[in-house]
């Protein structure tokens, strides 16, 4: 065979197997553990998309929660740290306190992990304006355990542990985290997107990586409305739909709060302590 | 500090000011945690120092997520420490298990105060059994520092962090609201300068090297079982090399010896000089690593002397290590107050004389 004949193989060759679509190098080769159909591999993906387009691989340390994304570890191909049930801001906020300021740290959590058990946690690392970036994944149930009740589970839905449909009257209704956030004063950028369908995937990977830009001036927080087939009881496709048609309404997506953005209930006080100062005051009676 | 002694060596501080300066001279440069007495000054005068030489001092939300915070901050690499008392340390049990699980090396200090429950805020030492038995969830150990004078505190602080960083665990270093209270002179170490490299932090993955991770979770047993094994290795290490006690007035084998630790420790000494000065033979075998627990320093002990006699701020704890040290070779009493209560050197003397007349 002449060189000549082997160049154009070669080059036949390259152009068969011309890349369209492939792993982004931010994930590992590791195959997930997730269900057919759910939306956490979305997530994983979009977020390490981000990591890789912005050039920060080797400066973000990520977080993982405990939930169904627990083994996160192994698919992030970055430095990670495990927490504990709910305590993935406080382990995030003391890898931020203590590493150079370029770092770029993020948690990644369920609705169990960071509406329930990990409230306090992720209120007050907001409220700090802990310079990480949340990713919060709100399925509305308990995937990993079995499909239980969560603080996000719609009114009447159907639980391993609300087996008559969540009763507001006992249960409460969800809990809006997003919102809840946004009343404070310290967040600097909170959005809610969904990943039922290719728009709102694209739109949630542009707000994904808005809160990585933003990180280094605060709080920034994400969540993402998302499927859970299996605990949901539904076949993918129509856990998109039913994504759309039950959440939507009462998670609205969009920006809460972004650098323009901020609500009345969230502006900053500085009160004036000298006014009440018992040592100034007496002295002005004298 | 050198503003406020002509000699900056040499300062009379208080017991928690004294463990937080000591934990800033061995490269603590960060602290994490949650106001509760009789400990405050520790968080306080870290809140006041580190911003003053660039480290970081969180005031965290509870104690739960402080001991996540030094979970976060160990694990990115850092020398780091918390300290709280009783009920605020057992909300870390869960925290501490994790620490453990991932090898995390951090220090906690316990400034112990009177429970169960709310308890009160007086000098005890009603932790033994929860500091020493595997504090958290899970097959696990650590090692517990117990100063009994603000100078060992000083040195055991540092120490703290070199045993943490030295075997990848948690150190615990508990006292009292005696011990944190009190005044007395101490002299500091020169401050660290050089730590030990930690390849295994979560710092940022460079290309050059695989990517690190912080984590307790192993759902193959086999594995877990390989770790805890390995984790196992680590606690026999400590037990071959790490038990440390003090012997006092031991040398001409009395027949009589004391065990105490920390404040009682302190108060058996005297009663110890003033029973010798009575003519009664008696001295002070004095656990500083209450784990691993001193055995062998028992056992050998145990072979002149005849009775053994446990005072403890408590209703007797450590001295169930004690009996099961001598595995009845000598009769063991044990004589304790409770519930923040502090005994008299005579009220220890007198139980000896009580016991022994």
């Amino acid at each position: 065979m002449s060189e000549q004949t082997q160049a154009q193989i070669q080059t036949q060759t390259q152009t068969q197997e011309k890349v369209v679509f492939e792993r982004t190098r931010v994930l590992t080769p590791k195959h997930t553990h997730y269900c057919p159909g759910c939306t956490h591999g979305i997530a994983h993906r979009l977020v390490a998309e981000v990591i890789d387009e912005l050039g920060i691989q080797e400066k973000t340390i990520g977080v993982c929660p405990v939930g169904c994304s627990v083994l996160a570890y192994d698919y992030f191909d970055l430095d990670m740290q495990e927490a504990a049930h709910g305590r993935a801001p406080a382990v995030a906020t003391g890898i931020r306190r203590v590493l150079p300021p370029d770092r770029y740290v993020f948690t990644y959590q369920g609705d169990g992990d960071l509406a329930s058990i990990g409230m306090a946690e992720i209120v007050h690392a907001a409220n700090r304006g802990e310079k990480l970036t949340v990713v919060f994944i709100n399925n509305g149930i308990y995937g990993m355990t079995g499909g239980q009740m969560a603080p996000t589970t719609l009114p009447g839905m159907k639980t391993t542990t609300s087996p008559y449909g969540r009763k507001p009257e006992e249960c409460g209704h969800p809990i809006r985290v997003s919102e809840l956030l946004n009343t404070l004063v310290a967040p600097r950028f909170i959005a809610r997107g969904a990943l039922s369908s290719v728009k709102e995937i694209v739109r949630a990977k542009r707000l994904i990586r808005q809160a990585f830009e933003l990180q280094h001036t605060g709080f920034t927080f994400v969540e993402l409305l998302s499927t859970c087939p299996t605990g949901w009881g539904l076949p993918p496709d129509k856990a998109m739909r039913w994504l759309e048609h039950n959440m939507m309404p009462f998670f609205k997506t969009g920006v809460l709060r972004g650098p323009d953005a901020m609500p009345e209930a969230a502006m900053p006080y500085a009160p004036d302590l000298t006014v009440g100062d018992a040592k100034s005051t007496n002295g002005k009676e004298a | 500090m050198s503003s406020q002694s002509p000699h900056p060596q040499r300062l009379l501080m208080k017991g928690t000011e004294a463990i937080a300066e000591a934990a800033i001279r061995a490269g603590c440069r960060s602290f994490f945690g949650y106001p509760i007495t009789p400990q405050n000054e520790i968080p306080e005068y870290m809140s006041k120092r580190l911003p003053q030489i660039g480290g970081a001092f969180v005031q965290a939300e509870s104690e739960v997520a402080a001991v996540n915070m030094i979970y976060g901050a160990g694990g990115a690499g850092v020398r780091v420490m918390t300290s709280s008392s009783s009920p605020g340390v057992a909300l870390m049990a869960e925290g501490f298990s994790y620490l453990v699980g991932a090898e995390v090396p951090v220090v906690i200090v316990n400034v112990m105060r009177g429970g169960p429950g709310l308890g009160g805020i007086g000098p005890s030492q009603s932790d033994y059994f929860m500091m020493t038995r595997g504090f958290g969830h899970g097959d696990q150990r650590a090692i517990v520092l117990a100063p009994s004078t603000l100078q060992e505190a000083v040195d055991l602080m540092g120490l703290a962090f070199d045993l943490a960083d030295k075997y990848r665990n948690p150190t615990l270093l508990v006292g009292d609201g005696l011990i944190g209270q009190m005044m007395e002179p101490v002299t500091f170490p020169e401050a660290r300068t050089e730590l030990p490299e930690k390849s295994w932090a979560t710092t940022g993955k460079p290309a050059s090297r695989e990517r690190n991770v912080i984590n307790s979770l192993d759902l193959s047993p086999e594995g877990l079982e390989r770790h805890v094994a390995k984790l196992f290795d680590k606690y026999a290490r400590m037990e071959r090399e790490e038990p440390r006690f003090e012997r006092f007035q031991l040398d001409d084998n009395p027949p009589v010896c004391l065990c105490a630790y920390g404040t009682m420790a302190r108060i058996a000494k005297s009663a110890v000089q003033q029973l010798r000065a009575e003519g009664i033979r008696v001295g002070l075998l004095r656990p500083i690593t209450l784990w691993p627990f001193p055995t062998s320093a028992f056992l050998e002990q145990a072979e002149t002397t005849e009775r053994f006699i446990c005072v403890e701020l408590s209703c007797g704890q450590m001295v169930e290590d004690v009996r099961r040290a001598l595995a009845g070779r000598r009769p063991v009493d044990f004589w304790g107050r409770t519930g923040g209560v502090v005994p008299s050197v005579e009220e220890i003397a007198d139980e000896v004389r009580r016991l022994c007349g």
